[in-house]
């Protein structure tokens, strides 16, 4: 066996630096900083379910936050983190099993999960909002 | 670890820019990666200007072009220049590939050359690349017999035979295993699409009988379950093969050994 040599002084060569994305590289990133996001979004929840069972003023308070622009930005941005997770997971689910892991149909697996995880999520509030029946 | 950034002795710094070729018209500007162990100095991008009238088609036929005619000193790995020896495996256009088949006319603009990605710098284009070489011999890629030896040699099946297909064509270039973020963060720890793929092989090779013995070698937090599925292996390989896939069906026999 080769007896490993002290490298103390070689400079490591450049990586990420370097690497040119392809999708399926960027969806793995996508993946990773989509679900360490899902680790806040409950906590909203738990901030509105809390407003509503301390006082009316609270949860109007909360509910007009999150109503704001600036907190439905938010919300949007949350429910595409979880539904790109969702898609992921599934993705990876398949991946699992043996399938889908190859070169061009792995690549067009994880453009389908941009592209689907966009798509879900315009359409979940497209008919949130055509439900309250406007803006 | 994840380390993002680069240690400070291999920050790349602004090189030198070579002379351009006396009275040539069509020029394709090379920028490639040196680092010399002989100076204290940190590793640089040197620009090169290549003369295409007088040049071969390959990456590779650029390098020793530049070696022979410009600069003598240009240090890297090559041998058959036909796709079959993996020595001159580097990181071109940002990918990893092997010099001798990556065309100059699939690059747009200026060709980057680095060494593989995220190893130790021996010179120039020259990765260290003992670890990976330690961590084959650690799943030692060899036929593992119990019964006696026959009196001629092991026999095997078509179809089994065939499952070998994918695998046995790998020229360990370790183009993949170093192409892997997984492997940048953990190539202590986990053992990389490239070794992976090899063990892969020994475990559905119907000759082999220690296939037991070689799941639970590899049945590790980081020896095999390192693999998130990047897909970068799979990406790069310039043989066209199939490491994830080895890597998923390694980690379904672990599944299917325990039901």
């Amino acid at each position: 066996m080769s007896k490993i040599t002290a490298t103390q002084s070689r400079p490591l060569s450049p990586h990420l630096q370097i690497y040119r994305f392809t999708p399926t590289m960027a969806m793995s990133v996508a993946h990773r900083i989509t679900g360490a996001a899902l680790y806040f979004g409950p906590l909203l929840f738990a901030l509105w379910l809390l407003a509503a069972a301390t006082s009316a003023e609270w949860f109007d308070f909360v509910s007009g936050l999150f109503g704001s622009f600036l907190g439905r930005l938010v919300l949007f941005g949350y429910s595409w983190a979880l539904l790109h997770h969702m898609l992921g997971g599934i993705r990876h689910l398949i991946w699992d099993t043996g399938r889908g892991l190859e070169r061009d149909t792995s690549t067009r697996l994880a453009k389908a999960t941009l592209i689907g995880s966009i798509t879900l999520t315009v359409i979940v509030w497209v008919v949130g909002y055509a439900l309250r029946g406007g803006f | 670890m994840v380390q993002i950034t680069l240690p400070k002795n291999s920050q790349i710094k602004q090189g030198k820019v070579w002379p351009k070729p006396e009275g040539a018209t069509n020029l394709r500007e090379y920028r490639v990666y040196r680092w010399s162990p002989d100076d204290t100095e940190n590793p640089r991008v040197d620009t090169y200007y290549v003369d295409m009238d007088d040049c071969g088609p390959m990456v590779l036929d650029a390098l020793i072009w530049i070696k022979n005619k410009i600069d003598p000193t240009l240090t890297f790995r090559r041998s058959c220049r036909e796709g079959i020896c993996g020595s001159c495996a580097m990181n071109i256009d940002g990918a990893n590939t092997l010099a001798c088949t990556k065309g100059m006319d699939e690059i747009k603009g200026a060709v980057k050359v680095y060494p593989l990605p995220h190893m130790p710098v021996v010179k120039d284009l020259v990765p260290d690349l003992s670890v990976p070489y330690a961590q084959l011999s650690s799943i030692e890629p060899w036929l593992h017999t119990e019964t006696p030896e026959p009196a001629t040699e092991w026999r095997q099946s078509r179809e089994d035979r065939a499952k070998l297909d994918g695998l046995y064509e790998c020229i360990l270039c370790f183009c993949c295993q170093t192409a892997c973020p997984s492997y940048w963060w953990n190539g202590e720890r986990y053992l990389g699409p490239a070794v992976l793929l090899q063990a892969y092989r020994w475990l559905i090779d119907s000759r082999d009988e220690a296939t037991g013995e070689r799941l639970d070698k590899l049945e590790d937090p980081f020896r095999l379950y390192r693999c998130h599925t990047i897909m970068n292996c799979t990406q790069t390989c310039p043989k066209g093969l199939n490491p994830a896939k080895a890597i998923a069906e390694i980690k379904k026999m672990m599944v299917e050994r325990r039901v």
